[in-house]
């Protein structure tokens, strides 16, 4: 076994778990309020806050950290939602603004928080890139509980919090107060953030938020079960990463959980029924082939009708159609009659000559009138 | 505030409405007076502030001036009795949900905080859906639904709000014929329950069918009343000024009548 699970490693994994849960399941809400680089900004935002509150109270406790990151995590996305509403600075630069800012006060604040005397142990800089293996009792208890409260509110607010998600707008037809709601909203999102940063680090903590709401909305079409795997994904990546980087020596637990998170949404992104790229592309090439089988139908329909009066009896050969479908830009000619004749909707006769069937007359017509377009069965 | 007393027996009324983006007007000084029981279009030009003048009666842009009285009192009051349809394109029509669930969120201001829809709202969304036919798409994935299907769907909502004055922005744009005629057979049936409708319309060949009353904008109010009075060739003029080919080309056609002469000529 990889992972001995030691008292120490099941903390790391708990607690890697429960921020991985909270930030996969506000990540939803962030991705579908196209709100995904907030997340960035205001974890980069948080770093000056927990420095300042180090270096204010020389306290490394959980909650002393947690509140600076909290705070300047908040005071980032409010400079980034004002400036975006008062200025006509468009939102992308007001969030590169405030990110940049934000994190070269908090590298500024960090640096000289570790030149304090005595300071030597502060270990603030594992809130860069994040460190798993410190994860004591007291900090599991804490992201726990603070995970809890968020989740709850989560839960209490969700039908609000789907319509401003939805349609803000009409929320506030509705009478529903969508500033309050917005501010809420934002904060359990920060709050979420700024739960994983000590594990995660500043730097990747936005992409816990992220990819596993991007890769959950591939899986399904409702909201809940797309916030349920949200944090189940971020679970996972969170307690592999964490527990990669505990038993492999140097191996960051940031970088480790994201590259988790990471193989979670790329296989959803391909793979996922539907939405999945794979997917997309057998649909797209049936319904091509269908298209094609279609636009063939219609050409021969074409050709016999011409020969009506002299031979109905007429069939026509491969190159013949070859040379009609040119015109219209039909591939795969021979492909299509194959197809068609497997359905019965063309005979194949000697000499490579093929004619409509019956079915394949009456189908040809209903789509030269407009009817059942794309709806020509294929194999 | 108005100088005259607040009419209760008019369904909206408007006083001194005024908005500005960034200093520039873009309704100034609008009056509205709408009597309970009439489907009132709201024609204009691109930039007229049709729009714009619906989010402001609802407060959801901020006005610089004015009020706004539904039923005679003021709107955040009487907001239970408001209904409103935002344009379709202004959602995210691939956000994860469904068609129940849409309709349902019209429930959700008489529900209250906290309170989940149960019951009881699933089968006022499903009344609502049925009206404009679509039972068979309730669980219907949203991203799934055509331009007009959508349409319906912000309709069913708004009518799940059984609310008595209905604010619609451009319902009937870009849908196809089957959405129009279901959504101009429900105004219909809003009117003749003594509901009151204002629309946001782009189609001046329409008017005169769709519509018993009519409210020409453009910045300011040009014209306001009954079809048959103020649907006139001087006030189109006006409200287009020439300028947009959609008013000029319907001012090119005969349907539309000429302002009538201000006194009988006598012979």
């Amino acid at each position: 076994m990889i992972f001995g699970l030691n008292h120490t490693l099941l903390t790391v994994a708990f607690g890697s778990a429960s921020l991985g849960a909270v930030a996969g399941a506000l990540g939803c809400f962030a991705v579908l309020r196209r709100q995904s680089l907030l997340g960035d900004a205001v974890s980069h935002a948080a770093l000056p806050g927990i420095a300042l509150a180090f270096i204010l109270t020389q306290s490394k406790e959980p909650l002393t950290l947690f509140l600076g990151a909290l705070i300047a995590g908040c005071l980032g996305a409010i400079v980034v939602m004002n400036v975006v509403a008062t200025t006509r600075v468009k939102s992308d630069s007001a969030l590169g603004i405030v990110l940049s800012v934000f994190f070269g006060a908090g590298l500024v604040l960090l640096t000289f928080s570790q030149r304090q005397p005595g300071a030597s142990q502060a270990g603030l800089d594992r809130f860069l890139f994040g460190q798993a293996a410190t994860l004591l009792n007291r900090d599991l208890w804490f992201m726990a509980i603070a995970g809890a409260v968020v989740l709850t509110t989560l839960v209490v607010f969700w039908k609000e919090f789907k319509l401003l998600a939805f349609d803000p707008v009409y929320a506030s037809s509705l009478g529903f107060p969508v500033r309050a709601l917005e501010v809420l909203l934002t904060a359990l999102i920060v709050a979420a953030i700024v739960l994983g940063l000590q594990t995660v680090g500043v730097v990747l903590m936005s992409a816990l938020v992220v990819a596993p709401a991007a890769a959950a909305r591939q899986w399904t079409n409702r909201l809940s079960t797309m916030v349920v795997l949200g944090a189940v994904a971020g679970a996972v990546a969170g307690v592999l990463g964490a527990l990669t980087s505990s038993t492999f020596e140097r191996v960051p637990a940031g970088p480790a959980i994201v590259l988790f998170a990471a193989v979670i949404t790329i296989f959803s992104f391909l793979f996922a029924p539907g939405r999945g790229l794979v997917w997309q592309t057998i649909n797209m090439r049936s319904r091509h082939k269908s298209l094609r089988a279609d636009a063939l139908l219609v050409n021969m329909l074409d050709m016999e009708e011409q020969h009506a009066h002299d031979n109905p009896e007429h069939a026509h050969s491969t190159r013949a159609l070859k040379a009609a479908a040119s015109v219209t830009g039909a591939f795969d000619v021979r492909g299509s009659l194959e197809n068609l004749n497997r359905r019965g909707l063309v005979t194949k006769l000697p000499d490579d000559r093929w004619k409509l069937s019956t079915t394949g007359t009456e189908h040809a017509s209903e789509l030269t009138r407009g009817e059942n377009i794309g709806g020509t069965p294929t194999s | 505030m108005s100088l005259t007393p607040p009419n209760p027996n008019l369904a909206i009324e408007i006083n001194d409405l005024t908005v500005a983006y960034h200093e520039k007007p873009v309704l100034w000084d609008v009056d509205l007076h709408v009597p309970a029981g009439v489907l009132m279009a709201i024609v204009g030009p691109n930039g007229a502030g049709k729009s714009t003048l619906i989010k402001a009666a609802l407060g959801l842009v901020k006005a610089a001036a004015g009020d706004v009285l539904i039923f005679g009192r003021p709107y955040p009051e009487q907001r239970r009795r408001v209904a409103y349809v935002p344009q379709r394109g202004s959602v995210d029509w691939d956000f994860p949900t469904t068609v129940i669930d849409v309709v349902t969120m019209g429930r959700y201001g008489a529900l209250g905080w906290l309170k989940r829809p149960g019951a009881r709202e699933h089968a006022e969304a499903m009344a609502a859906l049925e009206q404009l036919g679509m039972q068979d798409f309730a669980d219907r994935q949203i991203s799934q639904l055509s331009g007009g299907q959508q349409q319906r769907v912000f309709l069913a909502r708004a009518l799940s709000q059984q609310a008595d004055v209905y604010f619609m922005d451009e319902p009937l744009q870009g849908v196809d014929a089957t959405t129009e005629h279901a959504i101009m057979q429900l105004l219909r049936s809003l009117r003749s329950q003594g509901k009151t409708v204002v629309v946001v319309h782009h189609d001046l060949e329409t008017v005169e069918e769709y519509f018993d009353w009519v409210t020409m904008l453009n910045v300011r109010r040009i014209a306001s009343g009954p079809v048959s009075e103020v649907f006139t060739r001087a006030n189109l003029r006006i409200a287009y000024g020439g300028r947009s080919a959609l008013g000029a080309e319907a001012l090119e056609r005969d349907e539309i009548r000429d302002a009538k002469p201000a006194a009988p000529i006598v012979p």
